[in-house]
């Protein structure tokens, strides 16, 4: 279990990070999270509470499954293998999540927000399904751990350039993080999440730090060649790689603008799957 | 663990069909299918039982959309009923359910023959690639056809041109 | 873990399945019906292959129900959304309303 709690460290560190880059003090979260925990919770007219706590408390709970089959070093949580398809199952409920939030407390729009991250999935659900194949296929294996041994010499992020950053775009998509944030976006006053307040939201926002690390960490294995390096033993290098790719992921919130999930559809269907379907391609040929 | 897995899905199986929402509704079905999902791990088959359990996430999320916007009452807010020969539907299901449950105990199941492979998700890819490539085939070929129908379908000027 | 469990189970999901595909007015709902009627057969697959044969193609059984759910749903929505049109109950302007 020390893997998963290596990543819930991972993700207060990551929102600490977000509030200095916003011009705040290091322990802004933590203050948030207390004065979240101390208010009382609005309620809405005629809200579906059971599904509105439903999507809050299935956020965190899932992004924490899914880092139970990260590797950090050689260790891992619980060895499923399968643990690829296992992370990414994970990762949807991300979906159910935030359309569950976005409808159950019967805002016009929260709505709105809990459709649009809909229409953001479709987008980015088959470009990162294909990135996290293409490492797959170059391992013959979906275990991250053998994905991670598969890489001696050579990280997959090197050579399979392409699909390292679908997965860090898809990645930011799935967490509605930065360029992707429409679905929270401000000109929906806060999108799905624009009802929720004190524990739940508390809740809610640490689930998407959590699955922010999360996805940070599963590309060590995946494309940065799991805990290999010289020197400082596996677990170390893990959460240094782990922590340089989340540190990057939570920069390009304020570096880049938000999408429209409509465009980033076009972008998507047009560029991504087919650039990644073409590194797949290379991928195989070299493989086989 | 079977037995409590599949009557958690069997009692969201019901109430899919008896509460009121269709999100809840949705979400009913959902939790059923995540039963499968672990059930179908219990058994051994990880690969597929992931699978569905992947899958249906996306698939229910995506039928919550169809739901809301088809349905009279998305949210419960108008109580109507939408059932029709509710006493034929319960009689047969029960017959049915009786039949077969008579059936499983009546027969006398062979014992397991063989043991499973190490690794059954490989066996898989390999039994597609190989032995069974024509399911896949078809497969494939039935997935590209039902892409074409549904966007045929639901394409605004529908089957036939925009005039029809 | 044994087999009649499984099938027990499936057999339940069946019949509930069976049931509201019967008794539902609404297309979607009936399909839902039809979506559980599926789901017992995957469960009785994955019986028959813990229990009985665990060779591989009850796995590729398994695939395939997985498939015809998929499948089904999407004509099943495409079929909703051309009668919906055919009525000129044309809700999905409504969703146009979300864009941007």
């Amino acid at each position: 279990m020390a893997e998963v709690a290596v990543l819930g460290v991972l993700a207060v560190a990551a929102a600490s990070l977000d509030a200095l880059l916003g011009g705040r003090r290091w322990d802004a979260p933590l203050r948030e999270a207390a004065r979240l925990l101390t208010t009382a919770r609005r309620a809405t007219v005629r809200s579906d509470v059971p599904l509105m706590r439903t999507g809050v408390v299935v956020l965190p709970v899932a992004a924490a499954v899914a880092a139970a089959v990260v590797p950090v070093g050689g260790g891992v949580a619980a060895g499923v293998p399968v643990s690829v398809v296992w992370f990414n199952a994970m990762e949807v409920v991300a979906w159910a999540a935030v359309w569950l939030v976005g409808w159950g407390t019967n805002s016009a729009f929260a709505l709105v927000g809990g459709y649009r991250f809909l229409a953001q999935g479709l987008a980015y659900e088959l470009p990162h399904m294909f990135a996290l194949v293409t490492a797959a296929l170059a391992a013959h294996s979906l275990d991250f751990r053998e994905i991670a041994a598969a890489q001696d010499g050579l990280w997959f992020g090197v050579w399979m350039p392409v699909g390292f950053a679908v997965y860090l775009v898809s990645a930011l998509a799935m967490t509605f993080w930065g360029p992707f944030g429409h679905p929270v976006g401000d000109d929906v006053a806060g999108g799905a999440v624009l009802e929720l307040s004190g524990a739940d939201r508390l809740v809610f926002f640490a689930g998407r730090y959590g699955l922010l690390a999360v996805a940070a960490a599963a590309s060590v294995p995946l494309f940065l060649g799991g805990g290999a390096g010289p020197v400082l033993p596996g677990w170390a290098w893990s959460v240094v790689k782990a922590a340089v790719v989340l540190a990057l992921l939570v920069w390009a919130r304020r570096r880049l603008p938000v999408l429209r999930m409509e465009r980033f559809m076009t972008a998507a269907w047009t560029v991504l799957i087919p650039a990644v379907l073409l590194q797949m391609l290379v991928v195989g040929i070299v493989v086989v | 663990m079977v037995w409590a897995l599949g009557a958690v899905a069997v009692a969201c199986g019901v109430a899919v069909f008896v509460v009121d929402s269709m999100a809840r509704a949705t979400f009913a079905l959902l939790a059923s299918f995540l039963c499968t999902g672990g059930l179908l791990m219990a058994a051994g088959l990880h690969y597929p039982g992931v699978l569905v359990i992947l899958m249906m996430i996306m698939e229910m999320l995506v039928m919550a959309v169809f739901m809301v916007m088809y349905m009279m009452n998305p949210a419960g807010l108008m109580p109507m009923s939408m059932l029709h020969n509710r006493r034929g539907a319960l009689a047969v299901a029960g017959t049915a359910f009786a039949a077969m449950v008579a059936g499983i105990v009546a027969v006398p199941w062979p014992e397991r023959a063989g043991r499973p492979p190490d690794e059954p998700a490989v066996a898989l890819g390999e039994a597609i690639m190989g032995s069974k490539m024509l399911v896949m085939m078809v497969i494939g070929v039935a997935i590209l056809a039902t892409m074409i129908a549904t966007v045929v379908l639901a394409m605004k000027s529908g089957r036939y041109g925009d005039d029809a | 873990m044994t087999l009649e469990a499984f099938l027990v189970v499936a057999a339940a999901l069946f019949c509930v399945g069976l049931y509201g595909a019967l008794s539902q007015q609404s297309i979607v709902m009936l399909m839902m019906g039809l979506e559980l009627m599926i789901n017992g057969i995957l469960v009785a697959a994955g019986g028959f292959w813990y229990a009985v044969r665990p060779v591989v193609d009850g796995q590729v059984l398994v695939l395939v129900a997985i498939t015809v759910m998929a499948l089904e749903m999407a004509m099943g929505f495409a079929v909703v959304t051309a009668l919906f049109r055919a009525r000129d109950v044309d809700m999905t302007d409504d969703a146009g309303d979300l864009k941007g």
